[in-house]
């Protein structure tokens, strides 16, 4: 197991480039997920720990070690591909075997770690079969499997959940975690998926665009998001942002361009009439008959949770409520956003005002 | 009137499918029905002219003359090698379309595959090079005979001409005169036309393997070496052996290069079964024997056949997944 170090690693393809200087600062034994939309450079950044892509500036450190320069076979990580990337012609125990055999380790320990291994995951029955005759999860713990038999410094994964179905991945996402918990090996993991995200990570970083927007634990991210990007990311349904102007005063309030005037606990010095963005996730509204009055434009009750949109202003706004909704479209609630749990941002940079 | 009448339909009404019904609409038979206008072309095109050739064969026919039934007489000419009155030339033809077969399907592969690796890789210009390589491919076998006549011409040569130049020897070298060297010049000309083939053919297989895969073994610790060994070649077996089988085939039916660049000359010593065969049969007028020739070869295509068929089964790892 290691540390790993990436500092301020850039990547350009030809003249295009795509990643712009990232630091990131991964500790040995700690689950750290690079999440961000599509395209934006987290595959690249893994295959460059990898070293399946050359790091055009910065450095890259696995333990103490700069691996710059160093082969990707001598750098002791194993990754896990989206596609499983498993030999077709061998079977699963060969598969998981691979490694070992081009180090021409001894037959007895090949086959004590492949048979741990497979034991580990529950392949015990499989390990005559070929990745042909295997279903989606069952490829995919192999693919781990032969990740787990190299016992590697590092674990990297590339979005290995997202040719599974919805109910395997959120199976899947629990084996990996009480995997990473027993093998407590470095692991890197990326994903698009948020919530994914969110229930794995010990440490996420949000990528967009080839830069790091935040890093930190799964609810700092959730409680205090750095900017309108991360807070929009994360989070499911997304925050609602509202774009308006803070009202200051002794009862300092947030008033909309679209209509209404919604609550604030504080408001910075000197801040009056700043053009700002009003943050506020759809769980932090509550029905309270002192609250500003919305237009239900639809009401979609899951059972546990009845997830309404509603209109305040010409401002459409997404609301879960724990409570059941008996309002149908077009009549008018009465809905509060909790003061306390309110997020501003500043309207020019997007940046988080305290 | 919706509910069930079952069992209060009266008997008659049922009529038993006669065997003509069963053979329009059986699915076995219809499937028969589908497939028989190819059949029946392969019968008429491919079957027809081969029965007819190995009937010519037991057959005193001659160009002109319908010929009777005369057994096994011309395969008796024909004879065995270790026979003391066996057919020398005849031999000497099965003998030089085995050396030509092997040699030149072994180096067409070796080449070709060595070929469709390099034009894999991230090459400039790698289209222009891709359409390059096959040329030797399109140009007419009769034309690039007639070229390879003048490269290999005993006066005339562009190799002698260029080794001389060089000072490495000074006479030109007889390369359709003697022998060996014909034999060697005719299996040169063969590579040269075969190698594209092959070389695409894999060239497309091996754009099916995913560059994960080598990432992949890479990951694993695998060498160029051991990523090709262990990931590329046996990957690409099931491909290998569908091309070899119709190099194999190809090469050892040609008759074309041969005909074209030297007729079978110098005396016999480049004679293939398929050249010496046109030449009796149709130059000498004797079909009978040319036609014992011509069959002589299906033996060995056969074989030749069987150890594809035998390679091409697919493999336990291409077989689909039965969950148990
Ligand atoms: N080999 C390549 N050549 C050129 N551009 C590439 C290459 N690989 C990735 N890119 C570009 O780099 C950006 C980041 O890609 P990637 O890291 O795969 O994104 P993702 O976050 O979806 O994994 C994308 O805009 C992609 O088009
Ligand atoms: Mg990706």
């Amino acid at each position: 197991m290691a540390s790993v170090e990436i500092r301020d690693v850039r990547k350009a393809f030809g003249s295009t480039q795509v990643i712009h200087g990232v630091n990131i600062e991964i500790e040995d034994g700690e689950f750290v997920i690079l999440v961000g939309p599509s395209g934006c450079g987290k595959s690249t950044l893994l295959r460059m720990i990898a070293g399946l892509e050359n790091i055009s500036g910065g450095e890259v450190r696995i333990g103490d070690r700069v691996v710059n320069d160093v082969p990707p076979k001598e750098r002791d990580i194993a990754m896990v591909f989206q596609n499983y990337a498993l030999y077709p012609h061998m079977t699963v125990a060969d598969n998981m075997a691979f490694s070992m055999k081009l180090r021409n380790a001894p037959k007895p320990e090949i086959e004590q770690r492949v048979s741990k291994a497979a034991g580990i995951l529950g392949l015990e029955k499989l390990l005559d079969r070929y990745p042909r005759q295997l279903s989606g999860g069952q490829r995919q713990r192999v693919a781990m499997g032969r990740a787990i038999v190299r016992d590697p410094q590092v674990f990297l994964f590339d979005e290995p959940l997202s040719n599974l179905d919805a109910k395997l991945r959120v199976q899947m996402r629990t084996e990996i975690k009480e995997l990473h918990q027993r093998l407590k090996t470095t692991t890197v993991y990326v994903t698009h998926d948020q919530i994914e995200a969110m229930t794995m990570a010990d440490k996420i970083v949000v990528m967009h665009d080839g830069i790091v927007e935040q890093m930190g634990a799964p609810l700092e991210l959730y409680d205090r998001p750095a900017n309108l990007f991360v807070a929009g990311f994360i989070g499911s349904p997304s925050m609602n942002f509202v774009k308006g102007k803070i009202r200051a005063g002794a009862q300092p309030s947030f008033e909309a361009d679209t209509g209404g005037v919604y609550p604030l606990n504080t408001a910075p010095a000197g801040s009056d009439g700043m053009p700002v963005v009003y943050g506020i996730r759809p769980e932090h509204f509550q029905l309270a008959d002192n609250g500003l009055s919305a237009e239900v434009v639809v009401v979609e009750p899951t059972g546990s949770e009845t997830q309404v949109v509603a209109k305040i202003g010409t401002q459409e706004l997404v609301c879960i409520f724990r409570e059941r909704i008996t309002a149908k479209p077009g009549e008018t609630i009465r809905i509060a956003p909790d003061p306390n749990l309110v997020h501003v941002f500043d309207a020019q940079s997007g940046a988080r005002i305290s | 009137m919706s509910d069930s009448v079952a069992g209060r339909v009266p008997a008659p009404a049922v009529r038993h499918p006669t065997w003509w019904d069963r053979l329009r609409i059986n699915r076995n038979w219809l499937g028969f029905w589908f497939m028989a206008p190819a059949a029946a072309i392969l019968i008429l095109f491919l079957a027809f002219p081969l029965g007819k050739g190995v009937w010519l064969s037991f057959t005193d026919a001659k160009i002109g003359r319908a010929g009777s039934f005369i057994g096994l007489e011309n395969y008796e000419w024909l004879g065995l090698p270790w026979w003391r009155d066996s057919d020398g030339v005849f031999w000497l033809s099965v003998f030089n379309t085995l050396v030509y077969t092997i040699v030149a399907s072994i180096v067409k592969f070796a080449v070709g595959l060595y070929l469709a690796i390099l034009l894999n890789q991230n090459l400039p210009f790698k289209a222009a090079i891709r359409s390059i390589v096959l040329i030797p491919f399109v140009v007419p076998t009769v034309l690039s005979a007639i070229a390879f006549w003048w490269i290999f011409d005993s006066q005339f040569s562009i190799i002698s001409w260029s080794l001389r130049h060089l000072g490495i020897i000074d006479y030109n070298i007889n390369f359709l005169g003697d022998p060996n060297n014909a034999r060697a010049s005719l299996i040169f000309a063969n590579i040269w036309r075969g190698v594209p083939f092959i070389a695409i053919t894999l060239l497309a297989g091996l754009q099916t393997v995913s560059p994960s895969l080598y990432e992949a073994a890479t990951l694993d610790g695998a060498s160029k070496w051991q990523n090709f060994r262990f990931v590329t070649f046996p990957l690409l077996t099931p491909i290998i052996a569908v091309v070899m089988t119709f190099s194999v085939l190809f090469t050892f039916t040609d008759f074309q290069l041969i005909w074209a660049m030297t007729r079978g000359g110098p005396v016999n010593s480049t004679h293939l079964m398929a050249t010496l065969s046109y030449q009796r049969a149709i130059l000498a007028g004797n079909l009978g024997e040319g036609a014992a020739i011509a069959t002589a070869m299906v033996p060995f295509l056969l074989f030749a056949i069987m150890v594809s068929w035998f390679g091409l089964q697919s493999r336990k790892w291409q077989q689909g997944g039965e969950d148990s």
